[in-house]
């Protein structure tokens, strides 16, 4: 009993500890003061003035775009190479992985540098498309390592099954490889999703004039006072993704009933 | 089963889709608009410098969207016109930077037909050493450094930066994290010039530092401001502007200009080489100077605007504080930053060397 | 069939942005630099020499000091928690893994500011002790490598959890059952049951902590006050600031070399794909 309570206690404590600064995050955004540390009183206004600052919306929107388009496309590749690299000879698979890993291992610093050095000595314009392709390069590994076990615990005969009672290639990997491995993908996919929204560093070296993210707004805004705009948006991305897992969970709930 | 491969295709069509919007909104982008200008501009300046009304404004006047970006200080905004890759149209250098860009080929010469506005801007700012004949750049603002600091917790005269390694503060001073700058004061507290190229100085300046960093509460460029108006900290090395700016929100601040000497600088406006839209660029500029957006953009950062013109529309009270404006040869009150070339490296050298002791 | 090809698209793709890129930074780390900070493609060791001088190996000692001591309490923290979740029901399971991941998709940037907001003389800590009576005068929590310590354990903990949790999840209860049978006390069976069969998971851990700790540059700029010099800041500056890639490029060289030799020695821990990742 004792230990049930210490290990709740234990429990609770990482969490608030993991919840402390967004609720005073959230807390903030209804602040009425620009300046923190000081509570004056509740509002709104910042919420109003949120929806008028085009910066950050544009921000935001490049975030989203960039999160989800890198997404997808990484989704794409990663799960097409990750079914060449199963079927690939073990010597090959060694030097595919080890590829694969250096995105993964590398900080991001390093990654973020070494993409801005190819893009200037390539000449090209640091901007939405150099951000994108930063993205997909290092989604790409991550989905590819959500893939892989799903096709080790696939049953190998399955396609040839399927090839042999006259499917052609494509319909195979539709019907039969696709829906067994789905499980895999979706992890990636969102794996890759998170990834990129959260990300500041390689980012905040591969973009160019007038095309921000959100990290590096705010990143530029640490350095000038942080608006407490930015505390009513992260409140309303909060709350955001709370429903949609709240959502999400209901819907797991009706089809498991 | 079926389902899923359903779902699937019609994710495809999303995906398609999405891809299509992106590149057709990439295509909205980039076209003359209707008054002849090319539709968007990137300007690049130092956070909180500008008052935001001037852009919007800008905005409907000629059609041309405004991209507005930011750096910290001087060095990271050269780096990001030397590395390339960005097409940014106007930018807001210091004097010395303007030294360093006009070596390095990265400005363009303005075109005075499309500057008219020129003439308001004050004789004693024009032709300065760092643009001769301003070919280059027009005044923005123009300021000094000094102390800024709490009345209720600093009881003794503050005139000297000595009081910046006083031990009573111990934790409670904020320092800029900007080499040239803080570096410039100690150097000034030491009896020497700010833009020493003298090894033995400069290593004196680095040692006075380093007994000072554990005095220090931060190295920061703007956060001080925030924690300096809730009162927490005694005293930080500002600028100018910055300083008035304070005082107007917490009527305890003082700010001083140390008797050692200070340093001295001039903002500028200038083209670097980046941006394809010169013309809109001048256009900027001279916008920029007309008298009653510069008034507006003095009140406000509160620093002092080098457009002469544009003191008519400011209050009287905020013309006539001789710690926003010096009266006299404002020259003898400080010295100006000059370009160091190779030598900044050492200058960085011992700023790693201070921060990380 | 066979699907070679299908891999040509990623071996494309990699070889132009992983490989290609880093090519180019070790080009870079052997060349010389102009006065005013352009490249100059002569050979050169000057750039690792430069990081031999004692104030940079001051800043690799100091990195590697901070992110040792934030993966360890990060795991010291984290391991008991992702025993307990991994002991409750699949249904709570979800949700409290689940209760790891929410605090990522908020900005990374932003639930760092929001610590500085905490941890300032005024900010909601100070108060609530000085509400308490337990203090008077402020606590100088921000500006201090305790800070930055603290951000990191914060920022990185669920890279922790998460891979210990994935492996202690799936691992075979019977082992564990006849461990006991066989008079194990729950002290054993956890030093030669468990923790030995959660290994793969603790390295993932621990590298997926340490990789970003040594290198970060924003949560010691942000929580140190500028006070405390990473490998990440020195690189970050060397890049937008100091305008020296050489060098900058030649930290970088350092830094992956030395995350590489950390995970060689880790990897024996690994499966051979490194499946434990996640």
């Amino acid at each position: 009993m004792v230990r049930k309570l210490f290990k709740r206690g234990y429990a609770t404590l990482v969490y608030l500890f993991l919840y402390l600064p967004i609720f005073f995050l959230i807390l903030y955004s209804f602040n009425d003061s620009k300046y923190r540390g000081k509570w004056n009183g509740f509002t709104l206004r910042w919420y109003e003035e949120l929806l008028k600052d085009r910066a950050i919306m544009e921000a935001l929107y490049n975030t989203f775009m960039i999160a989800l388009l890198a997404a997808i496309i990484s989704t794409i590749v990663g799960t097409i190479s990750a079914i060449a690299i199963h079927k690939m000879s073990s010597k090959w698979k060694v030097v595919f992985m080890n590829v694969t890993y250096i995105p993964v291992m590398n900080p991001d610093i390093v990654i973020g540098i070494s993409l801005l050095a190819l893009f200037v000595s390539l000449n090209m314009r640091l901007g939405f498309v150099t951000l994108l392709l930063a993205h997909i390069t290092f989604n790409i590994p991550y989905v590819i390592l959500a893939v892989l076990p799903k096709l080790k615990q696939l049953n190998p005969y399955l396609e040839e099954a399927a090839l042999d009672l006259g499917a052609t290639p494509m319909y195979a990997f539709f019907k039969v490889i696709l829906p067994e491995i789905m499980p895999g993908v979706i992890t990636g996919a969102l794996l890759a999703f998170t990834l990129s929204l959260d990300d500041f560093m390689v980012s905040f070296f591969t973009t160019g004039s007038g095309v921000n993210t959100l990290s590096i707004r705010v990143y530029s805004m640490t350095k000038v006072g942080v608006s407490p705009k930015i505390n009513a948006l992260s409140t309303v991305l909060f709350l955001g993704v709370l429903v949609l897992l709240i959502l999400l969970q209901k819907r797991e709930k009706n089809l498991n009933e | 089963m079926n389902e899923r491969v359903v779902g699937l295709k019609k994710i495809a069509v999303i995906l398609v889709l999405c891809m299509a919007m992106v590149l057709f909104s990439g295509c909205g982008q980039g076209k003359v608009n209707e008054k002849g200008y090319y539709d968007t501009l990137n300007v690049y300046n130092w956070g909180d410098y500008i008052d935001p009304v001037v852009l919007e404004e800008f905005e409907e006047e000629y059609g041309i969207k405004v991209n507005y970006d930011t750096f910290a200080n001087n060095e990271e905004m050269l780096a990001k016109i030397q590395q390339g890759g960005n097409d940014y149209d106007v930018i807001f250098p210091s004097e010395y930077m303007i030294e360093t860009m006009i070596k390095e080929d990265l400005l363009q010469e303005l075109d005075y037909k499309n500057l008219s506005n020129f003439k308001n801007i004050g004789e004693q700012f024009k032709n300065l050493p760092y643009d001769p004949q301003n070919k280059y750049s027009v005044p923005y603002f123009w300021g000094s450094m000094g102390i800024i600091y709490n009345t209720k917790k600093v009881d003794e005269k503050v005139d000297s930066w000595d009081i910046l390694w006083n031990e009573k503060y111990k934790g409670n001073i904020f320092m800029l994290d900007s080499v040239r700058d803080t570096v410039g004061i100690t150097l000034k507290k030491l009896g020497y010039s700010l833009n020493t190229k003298n090894i033995d100085e400069l290593e004196k300046a680095k040692e006075e530092l380093i007994k000072q960093k554990p005095l220090v509460k931060a190295y920061e460029v703007d956060n001080y401001k925030s924690m300096m108006i809730a009162g927490e900290g005694a005293m930080a090395l500002t600028w100018s502007g910055d300083a008035m700016l304070l005082i107007d929100e917490n009527k305890d601040l003082a700010y001083t200009i140390p008797k050692e000497g200070t340093n001295l600088w001039f903002d500028t406006m200038a083209v670097p080489v980046t941006s394809k839209h010169k013309k809109e660029a001048e256009l900027f500029i001279d916008y920029m100077m007309r008298p009653e957006v510069a008034a507006k953009c003095a009140g406000y950062v509160k620093y002092a605007t080098a457009n002469v013109k544009a003191l008519e529309y400011l209050p009287k009270e905020e013309v006539e504080n001789e710690l926003a404006y010096p009266k006299g040869n404002i020259f003898e009150k400080g010295e100006v930053f000059i370009d160091l070339a190779d030598f900044t490296t050492e200058y960085d050298r011992i700023w790693t060397e201070i921060k990380s002791h | 069939m066979n699907k070679k090809w299908l891999s040509i698209p990623y071996a494309l793709w990699s070889l132009i942005f992983s490989i290609i890129p880093i090519i180019i930074i070790t080009i870079y780390s052997f060349c010389k630099r102009s006065p005013y900070g352009k490249i100059i493609y002569e050979f050169t060791l000057d750039n690792y020499k430069q990081f031999l001088e004692p104030i940079y190996l001051n800043v690799l000692w100091r990195s590697i000091l901070l992110a040792a001591i934030s993966t360890t309490a990060c795991l010291v923290i984290g391991y008991p928690m992702a025993m307990i979740i991994s002991k409750t029901s699949i249904k709570k399971r979800n949700v409290l893994i689940m209760l790891f991941v929410v605090p990522l998709w908020t900005n990374f940037l932003l639930r760092t500011y929001a610590w500085m907001v905490l941890l300032r003389d005024q900010g909601a800590i100070n108060q609530f002790l000085i509400y308490l009576g337990i203090i008077k005068e402020p606590l100088q929590l921000l500006y201090n490598p305790g800070a930055v310590v603290m951000g990191m354990v914060y920022n990185f903990l669920p890279f922790m959890v998460l891979p210990i949790y994935s492996v202690l999840s799936k691992m075979d209860n019977s082992l564990v059952e006849a461990a006991q049978d066989l008079g194990a006390t729950s002290g054993e069976v956890f030093r030669k049951v468990i923790f030995p069969l959660s290994m793969p998971g603790v390295v993932s851990g621990l590298i997926m902590v340490f990789m970003p700790a040594v290198s970060t540059f924003v949560i010691s700029d942000l929580l140190g006050g500028g006070q405390t010099v990473l490998l990440g800041n020195l690189i970050q500056n060397q890049f937008l600031v100091a305008r020296n890639w050489q060098f900058g490029s030649a930290i970088s060289m350092i830094m992956m070399v030395l995350i590489l030799i950390a995970i060689r020695i880790s990897s024996k821990y690994q499966d051979e794909e490194g499946g434990g990742l996640w």
